[in-house]
């Protein structure tokens, strides 16, 4: 970690209608992330660990406050500037691997790189380097119903580092796996962060997954139980 | 990979589903381009006759006669060029269901109105002229019967009796074979001497059909029209004078609103198949909509997603509609062979299959407009379930 912030939201707050109900998920929440940082988020269900990932990740937007990433405003975003913001900075990894059944996992890991100016011949090395990455570079031409999920998970991590974003955001990334393979999940998203200086935020219920983690936030009640770890 | 290959690849996920919306969409094509094949062929071979030309009929029905004497008295009136009249024969050819379009008609002022449309050996022309026993056969039905000049044919009529031997038949000779000048014109008729006619029908004598005229100019044609027309008012046989355009479209009018016919057919395929693939389309794009919140999550804009959904009902529209005006024109090919020229021009023309072309699209379009803008509007929180 080298102490220079990426993230930081500022009395960012979060409220929902329903009805007549106002639902406050965050209320003045602050948060710093530095870069190179590995942040396990746990909590009990509803304590906004989620929320708080669609903020970090700008498909949701505060109700109040600031975020910044890199040092750049991102709740001000239009929903297109915060769509190009995703495409550079940010990677996506879900609990259900979320990959295009209809695309053999070259062509899922492709994907992000059609946002990019990048030729086919360049998009086809990134592509190969990435599964390789993640070890299953001999299992380009499969189809996502072809392998397990394990390698559903890895393919879906190589799509998250394909246009090389400074924040994997996970959620729950090991929730649909079986213990060993939840470990090699873990251990890949570690040597990720170790080596290649990838920042990543990780909500996870699982203590043992946490423990890969540089440092864990509880959340309860759309607050951190960790005071000395709030900004 | 491209927009293009994600575009074909969700469209034929499941392979089954969207070969039979193609098979609707297919059908609906082959239904238009043969029934707005023979509307357009219809229209446009009325379309195609002179502008300066007018015909005169029975103000009661174009199949009730006016005394032949009207021939001479419109010849007469003001802006007038060229005159001749024809009349209905009703013939046929051995069986009353080998229908021929047969006119007896006055050879040499016939030919004289008619010189741009027909082109006919001079020596069968000549032959017309002078033999009253011959007649001139339409391509169409040369072809369709193997008849050459020379050739002694008893042709039939569902009308009138030959008094000759109280039969229903004349036997005449052919002269030779009238071919179109143009790709629009009729060629399934049979022209014979309205003298010969006049003299051997047993009632309806010194009677005519119809009379056509060119005026000097289109320009002339409602003042010459007008004129005629008043010339015959209050006598026993007024007179309707319109253009040959017109006369042609009241005379298919006969058949039956063919154009309004083919419009509700077609029109009540396209609805049909618009509300079958619109419901596809957005059942289809429903069950993707976690597929499409991970596409906007990645960073895809939604335009580019909303142009995706769109793009693949367009895809889906061609690839039914083409094969299906593919098919149209080889049925279209068919029945022009089978109809022996009766129905002229008949064939998938350009401007037909443009407007097929445009359908498609349009039907891609519609089709896709309300899952597309499901998907423009798709919020990634909401469709992830990740409140």
């Amino acid at each position: 970690m080298t102490g220079q912030t990426l993230i930081h939201l500022q009395d960012v707050s979060k409220r929902f209608v329903k009805g007549k109900d106002t639902i406050t998920i965050f209320d003045h929440l602050g948060l710093t992330i530095p870069v190179g940082d590995f942040v396990a988020v746990m909590g009990p269900s509803g304590s906004g660990k989620t929320t708080l990932l669609n903020l970090l990740g700008g498909i949701d937007q505060p109700t109040e406050g600031a975020i910044t990433f890199d040092g750049a405003r991102v709740d001000t975003l239009t929903e297109g500037q915060l769509a190009r913001w995703r495409a550079h900075n940010v990677g996506f990894i879900f609990q259900f691997y979320n990959l295009m059944p209809t695309l053999s996992a070259a062509r899922n890991v492709e994907l992000p790189l059609l946002l990019t100016s990048f030729g086919r011949a360049e998009r086809r090395r990134r592509v190969e380097a990435a599964l390789s990455l993640v070890g299953l570079a001999e299992r380009a031409s499969h189809y996502p119903r072809e392998m397990s999920g394990g390698q559903q998970q890895r393919v879906a991590i190589a799509r998250a580092l394909i246009s090389d974003p400074k924040l994997l955001l996970c959620d729950e990334p090991t929730g649909d796996l079986d213990r060993a393979t939840a470990d090699e999940i873990l251990a890949m998203l570690q040597l990720l962060n170790r080596e290649m200086g990838k920042t990543i935020v990780m909500v996870t219920h699982d203590p043992e997954a946490a423990k890969y983690a540089r440092r864990t936030l509880h959340l309860d009640k759309g607050r951190f139980t960790e005071r000395d770890l709030v900004a | 990979m491209s927009d293009l290959y994600l575009l074909w690849r969700n469209l034929f996920r499941r392979k089954l589903r969207t070969f039979l919306m193609m098979l609707a969409i297919f059908v609906a094509f082959v239904i238009y381009g043969v029934l707005g094949s023979i509307n357009y062929a219809f229209e446009h071979g009325v379309d195609s006759v002179a502008d300066n030309r007018l015909v005169v009929t029975n103000k009661i029905t174009f199949i009730q006669p006016m005394p032949f004497a009207y021939v001479n008295k419109i010849a007469a009136v003001k802006g007038v060029k060229n005159v001749t009249y024809a009349s209905w024969f009703g013939g046929y050819y051995q069986d009353p269901r080998n229908q021929i379009g047969t006119y007896a008609v006055d050879p040499e002022s016939y030919m004289r109105v008619y010189r741009d449309d027909l082109r006919i050996d001079p020596e069968a022309h000549d032959t017309f002229i002078h033999d009253r026993t011959t007649m001139l056969v339409g391509e169409a039905v040369a072809k369709k019967y193997g008849w050459k000049a020379g050739d002694r044919i008893p042709l039939n009529s569902n009308i009138f009796t030959n008094k000759a031997d109280g039969s229903h038949t004349w036997e005449l000779t052919v002269a030779g074979i009238a071919y179109a000048a143009k790709e629009a014109s009729n060629t399934n008729f049979i022209l014979f001497q309205h003298e010969n006619f006049n003299e051997s029908k047993t009632f309806g004598k010194d009677t005519v059909g119809w009379i056509t005229l060119e005026t000097d100019s289109a320009t002339v044609n409602d003042k010459v029209a007008a004129a005629i027309d008043d010339l015959f008012a209050n006598s026993t046989a007024e007179t309707n004078t319109q253009s040959e355009k017109a006369f042609g479209k009241a005379f298919l009018a006969q058949l039956g609103n063919i154009a309004l016919i083919i419009t509700l057919v077609v029109g009540a395929a396209f609805a049909t198949i618009l509300m079958i693939v619109g419901n596809t389309m957005v059942m289809a794009v429903r069950e993707r909509t976690k597929e499409i919140a991970v596409l906007k999550t990645l960073g895809f804009p939604s335009w580019r997603i909303w142009r995706q959904v769109l793009g693949e009902s367009v895809l889906l529209a061609l690839l039914g509609g083409v094969p299906g005006l593919a098919v149209a024109a080889l049925l279209v090919t068919l029945l022009a062979k089978g109809v022996s020229g009766a129905i002229p021009g008949l064939a998938l023309t350009l401007p037909v299959t443009a407007l097929g072309v445009g359908f498609m699209v349009l039907l891609g379009l519609i089709t896709g407009f309300v899952p597309a803008w499901t998907a423009l509007r798709l919020n990634i929180v909401t469709a992830l379930g990740r409140l």
